[in-house]
């Protein structure tokens, strides 16, 4: 059932890194990622007609334009795609959606997110994360009413969803803890995961600093630099590949706001709406998933996604998450690649993580942490302030 | 290409004010809070060309109370604006108006273990040269 016509065929993903030895530009690092993703799709670039991309920073005007001709290639999808942490989940149903409607046949979804060179050879290998993320241009309502008091990233946006969440529902920090310590444990067998060789425990959760309550350090993603790729094609030019092609048999996206203190109810994650329409777009049960592949920006981002995705009645997650084993191994798996708390955010490629834990899930190439059966699976990505939410149906063919 | 904030003299940034929002921000240098109010959805936050819920473009700017609840806050540690390292720890909330609007805001003249969600407030003006912020704290309920 459900939207059948475009699958997830290959893929590469590069391993976060803290530090990146070989600074390179956008269109350089896009290059690359073309390549290894089609090599591993077994597609020739002159089959490519469509590209997805977030922008690129050194050609920030008409940048699909700019990647076409630096690839070498004639593109009838070309679309960017901006819409924060979701934006790599927006990316792959966009392809499909491009496919479906027969406007291309073969598209290239492409998320770099390495420094580039600076001018004049100056370091740029060391993440550094700007302050304000360039909501103080003069004119938006951010530079205005939420910087100059001292609302400037996410920790303390979602900090405040956690707040009041724990004030109306009431929620463990053990329950939220045990999030980051089971995807931890998933990230052990991650051999591109930041924290491979570093599992912890609901203690070390409790007991790291304090960075804006009720969030500890340990509850936080790690930011690096990384990238990924993904080839999206028709289920027809599927069938002839090497890899069991991945159907994008539902979407949804919904959107409700930019700063936190806008949400319309802090409780409430814009993850309903695109979960419902996913569902039903896939004529897919909720309940017979294999995988849960979701954005965990923070712990609280999966609890409320377990909630609002409709996994567990609102209010019921921390019992949900009590009482299932999170792990590859367990009854419940989820993030079975780390999630990008436990492999680090590699930049805007984090949130295609999620995407890529789902593909090899389901073409059987997820190596220690295979599950016995995976062929249906839903992935999330979320954007800016709990403001943006897409979901992803995949199934296998 | 990042465009930096002017700063107030102690460093922290202070609002980049712009034409449409004039009368809001002359009022809190006077210590008043006025709000646009549309004629059929009521008051709204923050100052925008039209009422984001019909795009009517005739609303006024009208005085309210100053007071509401928290609706809910966080207690910065670590300063995640490293202007903000002097007022650290620094209290960040969503006040809920009592004439229904949110603001983003800060916690002042307490605890921050006296902050919690539901706790009533009122406006509390601090001048930071250039301009006013509008900080709340506690009050009788």
């Amino acid at each position: 059932m459900g939207k059948r016509a475009a699958a997830l065929v290959g893929y590469t993903e590069w391993a976060p890194q803290r530090k990146w030895d070989r600074p390179m530009f956008g269109m350089e690092a896009c290059a690359a990622l073309a390549a290894e993703a089609l090599a591993d799709a077994g597609i020739e670039k002159s089959e490519v007609d469509g590209l997805v991309i977030g922008g690129l920073q050194e050609s920030p005007l008409f940048p699909s334009l700019a990647l076409a001709e630096y690839l070498g290639i004639q593109s009838s999808f070309n679309e960017v795609v901006d819409i924060g942490g979701a934006t790599s989940a927006g990316m792959i149903w966009r392809a499909a959606a491009a496919i479906e409607v027969g406007v291309a046949n073969t598209v290239l979804v492409l998320v770099p997110s390495t420094p580039a060179p600076i001018e004049g050879g100056a370091d740029s290998r060391k993440m550094v994360m700007p302050a304000y993320l360039m909501g103080d241009a003069w004119g938006s309502p951010q530079s205005q009413f939420d910087i100059p008091y001292g609302l400037v990233a996410a920790t303390s946006s979602f900090a405040m969803v956690a707040t009041r969440y724990m004030s109306q529902y009431g929620v463990r920090p053990e329950t939220l803890a045990k999030i980051a310590v089971h995807e931890r444990d998933n990230a052990q067998k991650n051999p591109k995961a930041v924290f491979r060789d570093k599992p912890i425990t609901v203690e070390d959760v409790l007991r790291s600093p304090m960075v804006c309550d009720p969030i500890h350090l340990l509850e936080m993603v790690m930011p690096c630099f990384g990238g990924g790729a993904v080839v999206v094609t028709s289920a027809e030019r599927a069938k002839k590949l090497r890899h069991r092609p991945v159907f994008v048999s539902g979407y949804g996206e919904c959107v409700t706001h930019k700063t936190v203190t806008y949400m319309p109810d802090m409780t409430v994650t814009p993850a309903k709406a695109s979960a419902d329409r996913a569902f039903a777009m896939a004529g897919a049960d909720r309940r017979r998933i294999d995988l849960a592949s979701f954005y965990d920006c923070f712990t609280i981002t999966v609890l409320l996604t377990i909630e609002d995705a409709g996994f567990a009645a609102k209010g019921q997650g921390g019992r949900f998450v009590e009482e299932h084993d999170l792990r590859f191994s367990g009854d419940w798996p989820l993030n079975t690649h780390g999630g990008q708390l436990g492999m680090g955010q590699g930049g805007s490629a984090g949130g295609l993580s999620h995407v890529l834990d789902a593909l090899r899930q389901i073409q059987g190439r997820a190596g220690d942490v295979q599950l016995r059966k995976c062929d249906l699976a839903y992935v999330t990505g979320v954007g800016g302030l709990m403001a943006a939410n897409v979901g992803l149906v995949l199934e296998g063919a | 290409m990042r465009v930096e904030q002017p700063y107030a003299e102690n460093g922290r940034p202070i609002p980049r004010r712009i034409p449409l929002a004039a009368p809001f921000f002359d009022a809190a240098r006077e210590g008043r809070l006025v709000l646009q109010r549309c004629p059929r959805d009521g008051f709204f936050f923050y100052p925008r060309s039209r009422c984001p819920v019909c795009l009517g473009d005739d609303w006024r700017w009208e005085a309210v109370s100053g007071r509401g609840t928290i609706y809910s806050y966080t207690v910065d540690r670590v300063g995640l604006d490293p202007a903000q390292q002097s007022q650290l720890p620094l209290v960040i909330a969503a006040v809920e108006l009592e004439e229904g609007p949110r603001m983003t805001t800060r916690i002042v003249g307490c605890a921050p273990e006296a902050v919690s969600v539901g706790l009533p407030v009122e406006a509390r003006f601090e001048d930071l040269g250039r301009e006013t912020l509008i900080h709340f704290t506690p009050r009788p309920a």
